[in-house]
């Protein structure tokens, strides 16, 4: 399908598969046009053409309750966690379970401990979100994420801005949800080294378009001019170094130059 | 904040309302003496109610004994027909009057009831004989310039003034123990020009 | 010429901009009171919000009730005594403050103070991606935020308007009575017989409801609409206070009009 803003497309001719239990990862340059596929798959924006099919459901013909049941299916980690800066750690994971599911008190601080303990965040369950760290906000997202158990979670760039140790930390606790519940992961990232180690299957973006799709190890073996610069981290090669000169960037420089004579 | 602990402080804000609408309504409304007692209904027919309005206060002795429920217009008679709720703890005898009065010299206008000697009383639906219409400044005004005109025609001073005209006007049979205060304007204007000199002159 | 032509179609879409406004809003009016169902099933949301909107507010509002008292009971005690009408000033505290000032001033502090915080807080949420993130948990933003605090707001408004009255008069009543030595009798019964409780009170009371209702829906519109930026925030709360206001002086033209006009 094809995704964009307005008159604007941001990719076209996509087209991509994930099934369960894998670990996907989706990955691209700034601006390729990441976030906006998942937009797309949770419904969140509607493609210009094609079709997104989420969890059995073609989201473009979803009635609301459709698709509020399809994102109670699925779960999804935002880059700065978007937690509920009002309440604390353990209303922030509890608070799907508030929501959706009449369980009882009991019950749910029994699940919202669980999944605090699978992210290794248990005894902080009673801090409020302005005194954790990021990382460990961005764990505690995760455990809210999955507090439903859902089939599919989505991660949008999970390894930004953290540390070698938050890094390995976060890429061990995909892996192990992944197999653990069954569910199917697709990460949104531009890191390649931890992304590579636990994915089965990348897609790299670039340039509006799908440039590659395989296993970790046939990118890494692929000779696609755009697959090796972002791999090897080049600076100038299909995406190049420079930003293009733009009338509008003409004019400007006419005007600042003439006005300073 | 604990969810009890919020609850109790909504409770006490809540509460706080209350008794402020609670104080409104009664230390600086009129809910004390709003009464939800049993009233009767009686009408009575005016010439002129000049500016009476329903919800206006129906008064004996200056206390407060109903209200005006409503005002109607009599295409027949040309009169206007007024309504009044009274208390049911309020009798008035058959012969009672009844006239439009204005508290202070330029407030509200309310009607003030006056009771009669019958010993029967008035019951529900009954019509008030005896009325005394409102007192219009402008007939006042143009009475008292047509007497002093007239003062000044005749040149004789210390005269009673020639009777008013029309205003204000008594229905059936002669005087009531009437209301002395409508009566005295009426009668004071009367009196003025054969007390002061005249006001302009010609 | 061309400048001309272009001012008034500036004009033309600014007028269009502004009609398309007003739909928008009353759009998001009924969009709100259509999920408004949730205020009656999970009230402790609701009472939350009344807590943070109108508990919070009490302080200033007191204080201020107390302190505008203060001053119609010297102003009016002022120029009462010109006409020899001082025994007059309690009916002159309580009318004022019933009909016109608790109302209309109290709408106007909760629109500096709890408007404001309202759309700075949604706004932030927006900003944060919170909204975001209630929606693909596949809970209804609009129904799980937004809805409890404007009927917190309907809620608290009127409340806060009938404490601003009531300490104006007992401040009122301090300055006149205590301190000039108005007579008392005079003051209360004078203000007794001249406030009406249906005409005056109540009117009042529908007064900072509708006020409660405007000030609270133009603080959640504009913060849902706010640009998830610092620059976008802060423009949101300077228009949630300048609308606000401007609603609340012109619906207060319009009610008045009708209420007391005849």
């Amino acid at each position: 399908m094809s995704l964009g803003y307005g008159d604007f497309t941001v990719l076209r001719d996509v087209s991509m598969t994930v099934s369960a239990g894998q670990v996907v990862a989706v990955m691209g340059g700034s601006g390729s046009g990441k976030t906006t596929m998942l937009r797309a798959a949770t419904g969140q924006m509607a493609p210009q053409s094609g079709t997104v099919c989420t969890l059995g459901q073609n989201l473009s013909t979803a009635s609301r309750e459709q698709l509020h049941g399809v994102r109670q299916r699925m779960g999804v980690l935002f880059q700065q966690g978007a937690l509920f800066t009002d309440l604390n750690v353990f209303e922030n994971v509890a608070f799907p379970l508030r929501e959706h599911t009449t369980l009882s008190e009991a019950d749910i601080t029994a699940r919202v401990l669980d999944k605090l303990q699978a992210v290794g965040l248990r005894a902080a369950a009673h801090l409020r979100v302005a005194e954790i760290s990021g990382g460990m906000a961005r764990r505690v997202a995760l455990a809210r994420a999955i507090v439903l158990e859902p089939e599919l979670i989505l991660y949008d760039e999970p390894f930004a801005g953290l540390d070698p140790i938050s890094m390995g930390i976060t890429a061990r606790l995909i892996r192990d949800l992944s197999d653990r519940l069954g569910c199917a992961s697709v990460l949104i990232t531009h890191d390649v080294q931890e992304s590579f180690a636990i994915a089965d299957q990348v897609y790299l973006l670039g340039q509006g378009r799908m440039v590659a799709a395989g296993t970790p190890l046939s990118l890494t073996e692929s000779t696609a001019p755009y697959v090796r610069q972002f791999l090897d981290g080049e600076p100038d090669g299909p995406v190049a170094f420079h930003y293009p000169d733009t009338p509008a960037f003409t004019k400007w420089l006419d005007r600042q130059q003439g006005g300073r004579s | 904040m604990s969810r009890s602990k919020t609850d109790f402080w909504v409770g006490l804000f809540v509460l706080l309302g209350a008794a402020a609408l609670v104080f409104l309504a009664l230390r600086a409304g009129n809910l004390s003496t709003f009464s939800f007692a049993p009233t009767y209904s009686l009408t009575a027919n005016f010439n002129n109610i000049g500016g009476l309005k329903a919800g206006a206060p129906v008064k004996s002795a200056g206390v407060t004994v109903g209200r005006v429920a409503r005002i109607d217009f009599d295409n027949t008679l040309f009169q206007a027909v007024v309504t009044l709720n009274m208390d049911q703890s309020r009798q008035f005898p058959t012969d009672s009057s009844v006239s439009i009065l204005t508290s202070g010299l330029l407030g509200e206008q309310y009607l003030g009831i006056d009771p009669g000697g019958e010993e029967k009383d008035l019951a529900d639906g009954e019509r008030i004989q005896y009325t005394q219409s409102a007192v219009v400044l402008e007939n006042l005004i143009s009475q008292f310039l047509y007497s002093s005109a007239d003062k000044q025609g005749t040149a004789s001073s210390g005269d009673d003034a020639p009777a008013p005209p029309a205003e204000p006007a008594m229905t059936p049979s002669g005087q009531g123990t009437g209301a002395p205060a409508s009566s005295a304007p009426a009668s004071g204007a009367a009196q003025t020009p054969s007390e002061t000199t005249p006001p302009q002159s010609k | 010429m061309s400048a001309l032509v272009s001012l008034v179609s500036r004009l033309g879409a600014w007028v269009i901009g502004c009609i398309s406004a007003t739909g928008l809003f009353a759009r998001f009016f009924v969009q709100l009171l259509a999920r408004s169902g949730i205020a009656l099933r999970r009230p402790r949301l609701v009472s939350q919000q009344v807590h943070f909107i109108g508990n919070y507010s009490l302080l200033i509002i007191t204080v201020s009730g107390l302190f505008v008292g203060f001053v119609l009971g010297l102003q009016g005690y002022y120029t009462l005594r010109r006409y020899g009408s001082e025994e007059a000033l309690g009916l002159l505290v309580a009318l004022s403050l019933v009909r016109e000032l608790g109302p209309v001033v109290t709408a106007l502090l909760f629109a500096g103070r709890a408007g404001t915080s309202l759309t700075a807080e949604i706004g932030l949420m927006k900003a944060g991606e919170q909204l975001a993130a209630m929606e693909v948990m596949a809970v209804d933003p609009l129904r799980r935020v937004l809805v409890p605090r404007l009927w917190g707001g309907i809620i608290a408004m009127p409340i806060l308007a009938a404490v601003f009255s009531m300490v104006g008069i007992i401040g009122g009543w301090f300055v006149g009575v205590q301190m000039i030595g108005v007579d008392a009798g005079a003051f209360w019964s004078q203000m007794q017989s001249g406030v009406d409780v249906w005409n005056d009170i109540a009117n009042g009371v529908i007064k900072s409801v509708v006020f409660g209702i405007t000030v609270t829906l133009v603080a959640l519109y504009e913060g849902w609409h706010a640009r998830p930026t610092p620059e976008g925030v802060s423009r949101a709360t300077t228009r949630t206070v300048v609308v606000s206001s401007l609603a609340v002086l012109g619906l207060d033209f319009l009610l008045t009009a009708l209420m007391f006009g005849n």
